[in-house]
């Protein structure tokens, strides 16, 4: 059963048109990776399903709630049931890690401190960031961040967990990391989980399917071999790391060539 | 080309916009003011209210208070250079504690909050947009009205008039060591003479006002930072146009409030 249905998604901005009526199906249970490109759309489809935008036309069914047209509360329960680890990490500066992955527990759930101090106990220790609890997130490394935002959206356990570019900006190692914490995490929790990513070894490693998004639109929706072994030309250059101008292969050089010419310096 | 009309429409039409939004936003901020309310509200949410209250108003003290006295100082100086070619130097401590109470007091406060607070709400909403916080603040159900603004708002509401009545009590002061060192009138008469020209309405009519002022500011302040784009430069620019706009919307609204007293108690 889809748990995220998306259907003729159109996305336009400034007359300019970003997502152009795209279908996907997300599985209960499933890990969906939005592969692209920068500048691809998948940034823009995700806040679109995490109903942070309004869509030009078109329907995101999120547990069967039309997410762009419900109402406050309902779309409030929606989210109860969504953890978003974002790009930046986004912990709050001012709560020390702590207090950032209590948050959510203390405000949406009646839980005595004492079982809310153990919960951020254990989701700060699988992790791996137990004993830099009382730490603010100013003082932690890059990856650290980023662990400590998956703790904060895993903090009430949501059927959902979603994971903007896990990877970008990480170190290989770093990063292979935070793909083996989400592998532990979707087995241990058996939750639905959406990566957005441009990196093909964490899309490979972590995915059970992948949609591949080029300029707007879907190229390929598959299982992983279904992408690996696709013959379409952009999917193959994407995959292959061809540049886009391969004729074009010493632009410096060229661009000073014409300038050149053009102004006649050399005269 | 745009013509003069196109651009007359064009800036009608941003500035309705622009106050439609700072309605509606008052609007959510009012109906959220009870999840901020001690003993009713949330519990966190009441003592992000206090923190605010240290920083909007003890904080904001000592500046508040040297510019009630240096203005006291000024006024009493002005009126008793004009007054005193009439023989009436005695009617300076009457326009010191009515300017006061009535006038000076809440706009002086009201200038520095601005300044001090409102573009401080402004970089710091303006911020959690650019790094997505208000983002994650949405997608893990929490309303950044609720969130953000209603313990700034709440802060402000009790705040601004505590500081109003200190920065009168300082203009005050102020008049009385000018009449002291002038006319050698003690301190105590000169406060009977500030309690005999003052009534209760002046009072209550600069206390109103300053709740406006409070109002502006923090609903302006929050509305400039939730409504920034892009990258750090629009934050900056956000925190000078919620100076701006809040001090030109006080002083507007301080000659509206002043024309009905006016009008009400003639």
């Amino acid at each position: 059963m889809a748990v995220i249905s998306v259907r003729d998604l159109v996305v336009e901005y400034d007359g300019r048109r970003i997502l152009d009526k795209l279908n996907l199906d997300i599985q209960a249970g499933e890990t969906m990776v939005l592969l692209g490109g920068s500048g691809s759309g998948k940034s823009t489809l995700l806040r679109h399903i995490l109903g942070l935008e309004r869509p030009h036309s078109g329907t995101i069914l999120v547990k069967g709630m039309d997410i762009a047209r419900c109402s406050q509360l309902e779309l409030k329960r929606v989210r109860r049931s969504i953890g978003v680890a974002f790009q930046s990490a986004t912990l709050f500066n001012s709560y020390s890690l702590e207090d950032n992955v209590a948050l959510p527990l203390r405000e949406h759930t009646s839980l005595a401190p004492s079982i809310i101090e153990l919960m951020v106990s254990m989701k700060l220790a699988v992790v791996g960031l137990r004993e830099f609890g009382k730490l603010h997130p100013q003082e932690l490394s890059g990856g650290m961040r980023k662990r400590a935002a998956v703790a904060r959206a895993w903090a009430l356990d949501p059927e959902i967990l979603v994971f903007d570019e896990p990877s970008a900006g990480l170190d290989p190692i770093v990063a292979a990391d935070l793909d083996e914490l989400i592998l532990v995490l979707k087995q241990a929790c058996q939750m639905t989980v959406i990566v957005v990513t441009h990196e093909l070894a964490s899309a490979f490693r972590i995915g059970d399917r992948i949609a591949m998004l080029h300029k707007g639109a879907f190229l390929a929706v598959g299982t992983k071999e279904e992408i690996r072994n696709s013959t379409h030309p952009h999917i193959r250059q994407f995959l292959d790391r061809v540049p886009d101008k391969l004729e074009d292969t010493n632009p410096v050089e060229s661009y000073f060539e014409s300038y050149l010419q053009k102004e006649d310096v050399t005269r | 080309m745009p013509t003069l009309v196109d651009n007359i429409g064009r800036s009608t039409l941003t500035s309705l916009e622009y106050l439609g939004a700072l309605t509606a936003q008052s609007w959510a901020a009012v109906r959220s003011l009870k999840s901020v309310s001690p003993f009713v509200g949330n519990k966190f949410r009441w003592k992000a209210s206090i923190r605010e209250m240290l920083d909007i108003g003890v904080d904001a003290f000592p500046m508040v208070a040297l510019m009630a006295i240096c203005a006291g100082f000024i006024l009493a100086m002005q009126g008793a250079a004009e007054l005193r070619r009439f023989g009436a130097l005695h009617y300076v401590i009457d326009l010191v504690a009515v300017g006061f109470t009535r006038e000076l007091g809440p706009l002086l406060t009201a200038i520095a909050v601005s300044g001090r607070s409102g573009s401080a709400f402004s970089a710091e909403i303006g911020t959690m947009r650019v790094t997505e916080e208000i983002d994650a603040l949405r997608v893990m159900a929490f309303d950044p009205i609720e969130f953000v603004l209603a313990p700034k708002f709440i802060a402000a509401l009790i705040v601004v008039p505590c500081l109003s009545i200190l920065s009168n009590a300082c203009g005050i002061l102020a008049g009385g060591i000018f009449m002291f060192f002038s006319t050698h009138l003690s301190l105590g008469l000169y406060l009977r003479y500030v309690l005999n020209s003052i009534a209760l309405r002046d009072v209550i009519s600069g206390l109103i006002k300053s709740l406006a002022f409070a109002a502006i500011i923090v609903q302006v302040g929050c509305l400039e930072g939730f409504r920034v784009r892009g990258g750090p430069d629009a934050v900056g620019r956000s925190a000078t146009a919620a100076v701006v706009k809040s001090t030109f919307l006080v002083t507007l609204a301080d000659a509206v409030f002043t024309a009905i007293f006016y009008l009400t108690v003639r």
